[in-house]
């Protein structure tokens, strides 16, 4: 074990592949060294095994209906209760990890991508290709996220896949900023006049060297935003205008929820907690991360 | 390029000396440009919103049963047959002047909806905020200045929360505990339907109209009923606020000259509210402004659920009512609002802030 640890911490790694394999295990170690940071890790394991393993930890069928089962409080069979059609809600609150999983996923890989591919071609081009991209993207980080995403989900139609666009679409300009303030710190450094000089074209210099860079910082900021996205679509399903029924949406068992809500609780509440205990689980995960990987960039948030 | 900055550069060195308001009235220019960017980069995401909704504006207007002469004459009333750039300019020009369109749900023109809405909204938000500064600066200076014990985590947590929990299930768990359990504040709506109307609107915010009218029942009643949707949007704004004023506070607290104060023997609650909280007081003008103008989005949610008749209200039932003229007429409101309050603490920020002028 210490031979394995030793080679992972080499200061002078023979490959690039143990170089890289060392600052990884770093960064692990410096990660698991902040317990905010574990719990958080912790959290957002747990919601991916349980979109995984779904079948097996639900107990029910999540959209079997039994009306004589109906708006019965958490017990030894329905473990939080069933709804008002008599649906378990802990097997509905394990399959809705499935969506959450997805939409989150969904919009990181279509909001992501975009917002670094902008960010780093008005930082490494600069000038009037900077200034429109950068116009537009302060356009777009002006503007109610929450509000354009709505109007954006309003005219395209309700629905999951309609939610997650909006979403993507309301989310890039962030990233579209970290990328370009990255890009300029390393546009002038002397590796990159290096690459130019052996005759790299520009989308090499930026798709091996620059694009590279920015992804720490990037998986931060992602990480960190992974919140606001999850409670944006819970928002969009509660309005009705997210995942429709009967899927177990976290964000539409709520909204169903709502007219029990004096009398039988749960319905409501339980979905409630997933939501926070995984938006939780992204923070603290964010925040550690952003500790350990960009520990300058403080509290700006 | 080269070339540009050397001739760029010659009159700002001769104009540096002598005026100092002709800087002033550059970045004024400059500023209001800006402003209006973003306003026509409002108008155009709008309009672009408009133009990609998948139902037909014509249609909507003949029916479907309407022959083709009839169509196309209509097409060409409304100005579709014109080119992109030719409608954006005219629905510029009528936002402009205040023509929002009717809204399908109402039967009046969005602008007068929006009117008569946006005051509940506005009493709640700034309700909301006084709550979230009132309580989320004292917070954040005390976690500040015990870090790293218990009441600093317990901070730092409520923090936390303010970017997890989702509005409206806060405030339905705030419904169901402190109204229908607790029975310590009103339920939804504004006034008790018993009341509703009796004052008449001179300011729209009911607190102010039921003194102008001398109703202190109903302004009893309406305080009652405000409190929790203003409190359950006070939280939000309260942990936002509390996490920037903590991590303000830590940066003056490990400057230098907070050092000397505390060894020439002043007090401690001196130091930190006379030495490390003055300086803050500016950038924590431009939070409380980010923290406001988020409230007035956060209101959506929370208006839903205490059918609260406010802009956020207004606006979901367009939403859900595919009632295009209301969602974009609000979205423009709202977004507006959001920028003008963005940029304004931005200028205030400016103003009072020695170092950024």
């Amino acid at each position: 074990m210490t031979t394995l640890r030793d080679w992972l911490i080499d200061d002078s790694p023979a490959s690039p592949m143990q170089a890289r394999l060392g600052r990884f295990y770093r960064i692990f170690g410096a990660l698991m060294r902040n317990p905010l940071a574990v719990v958080g890790a912790i959290i957002i394991l747990a919601l991916v095994l349980t979109a995984l393993f779904a079948p097996w930890l639900a107990t029910h069928d999540p959209l079997r209906q039994s009306l004589s089962e109906r708006l019965l409080p958490p017990s030894a069979a329905h473990w939080m209760g069933t709804d008002e059609l008599g649906r378990d809600i802990w097997s509905r609150v394990v399959y809705g990890a499935r969506i959450t999983l997805a939409i989150v996923t969904l919009v990181a890989v279509l909001a992501a991508p975009a917002g670094l591919v902008i960010g780093v071609a008005a930082g490494y081009f600069g000038g009037w290709v900077d200034r429109i991209l950068m116009g537009i993207t302060d356009i777009f980080l002006s503007l109610p996220k929450l509000i354009l995403a709505l109007a954006f989900v309003a005219a395209l139609g309700p629905g999951i896949e309609n939610a997650i666009i909006a979403i993507a679409i309301t989310s890039w300009p962030g990233y579209a900023r970290v990328a370009r303030a990255e890009t300029l710190t390393f546009k002038n450094s002397e590796f990159i006049s290096a690459v130019r000089l052996l005759g790299a074209s520009s989308l090499r210099v930026n798709l091996g060297h620059v694009l590279p860079l920015c992804t720490s910082s990037m998986i931060v900021r992602v990480t960190l935003d992974m919140a606001g996205i999850i409670l944006t679509a819970a928002g969009l399903g509660f309005i009705g205008l997210g995942a429709q029924p009967p899927l177990p949406e976290w964000g539409a068992m709520i909204s169903r929820g709502r007219s029990f809500i004096l009398d039988q609780w749960w319905v409501a509440t339980m979905p409630g907690f997933a939501i926070i205990l995984v938006s939780l689980g992204f923070c603290f995960l964010g925040d550690g991360l952003r500790d350990v990987l960009d520990p300058k960039s403080g509290e700006q948030r | 390029m080269a070339n540009d900055s050397t001739t760029a550069a010659a009159p700002v060195r001769r104009a540096a000396r002598p005026s100092r308001r002709r800087q002033r009235l550059t970045s004024l220019a400059g500023f209001l440009v800006t402003l209006a960017v973003t306003f026509l980069g409002l108008l155009a995401i709008t309009f672009f919103i408009g133009r990609i909704v998948p139902i037909d504006p014509v249609l909507a207007v003949v029916g479907d049963r309407a022959p083709v002469a009839v169509y196309e004459r209509v097409r060409q009333e409304m100005g579709l047959d014109q080119p992109l750039i030719t409608q954006f300019v005219s629905y510029v020009g009528d936002v402009v002047t205040g023509n929002f369109g009717t809204s399908v749900s109402t039967g009046k023109p969005v602008i007068e909806d929006l009117a008569r809405v946006f005051p509940a909204t506005l009493e709640m938000a700034t309700l909301g905020i006084i709550l979230g500064v009132l309580i989320g600066v004292p917070l954040g200076v005390f976690a500040a200045a015990r870090r790293g014990s218990w009441l600093d985590q317990g901070i730092r947590v409520i923090g936390l929360l303010g970017y997890s929990v989702p509005a409206f299930w806060l405030g339905l768990v705030g419904l169901a505990v402190f109204y229908a359990r607790l029975q310590w504040v009103g339920g939804p709506g504004r006034v008790d339907i018993f009341y509703d109307g009796m004052v008449s609107p001179v300011t729209g915010l009911i607190l102010v109209d039921s003194i102008i009218a001398g109703e202190w029942e109903i302004f009893r009643n309406a305080v009652w009923h405000l409190v929790l949707p203003a409190s359950c949007l006070g939280f939000f704004s309260l942990a936002y606020i509390a996490r920037m004023t903590r991590s303000f506070m830590l940066d003056q607290l490990s400057q230098e000259y907070v050092t000397t104060a505390r060894v020439k023997g002043v007090p401690e609650r001196l130091v930190i509210w006379r030495h490390a909280f003055r300086p803050i007081r500016v950038p924590l003008i431009t939070v409380i402004g980010l923290s406001y103008a988020g409230l007035l989005e956060g209101s959506v949610m929370i208006e839903t659920i205490f059918s609260w008749p406010g802009i956020g209200n207004y606006l979901t039932v367009a939403l859900l009512n595919a009632d295009m003229s209301a969602v974009l007429g609000s979205t423009l409101v709202i977004g507006a609002v959001f920028i003008g309050i963005n940029k304004i603490s931005d200028v205030l920020y400016r103003v009072l802030d020695p170092r950024a002028r």
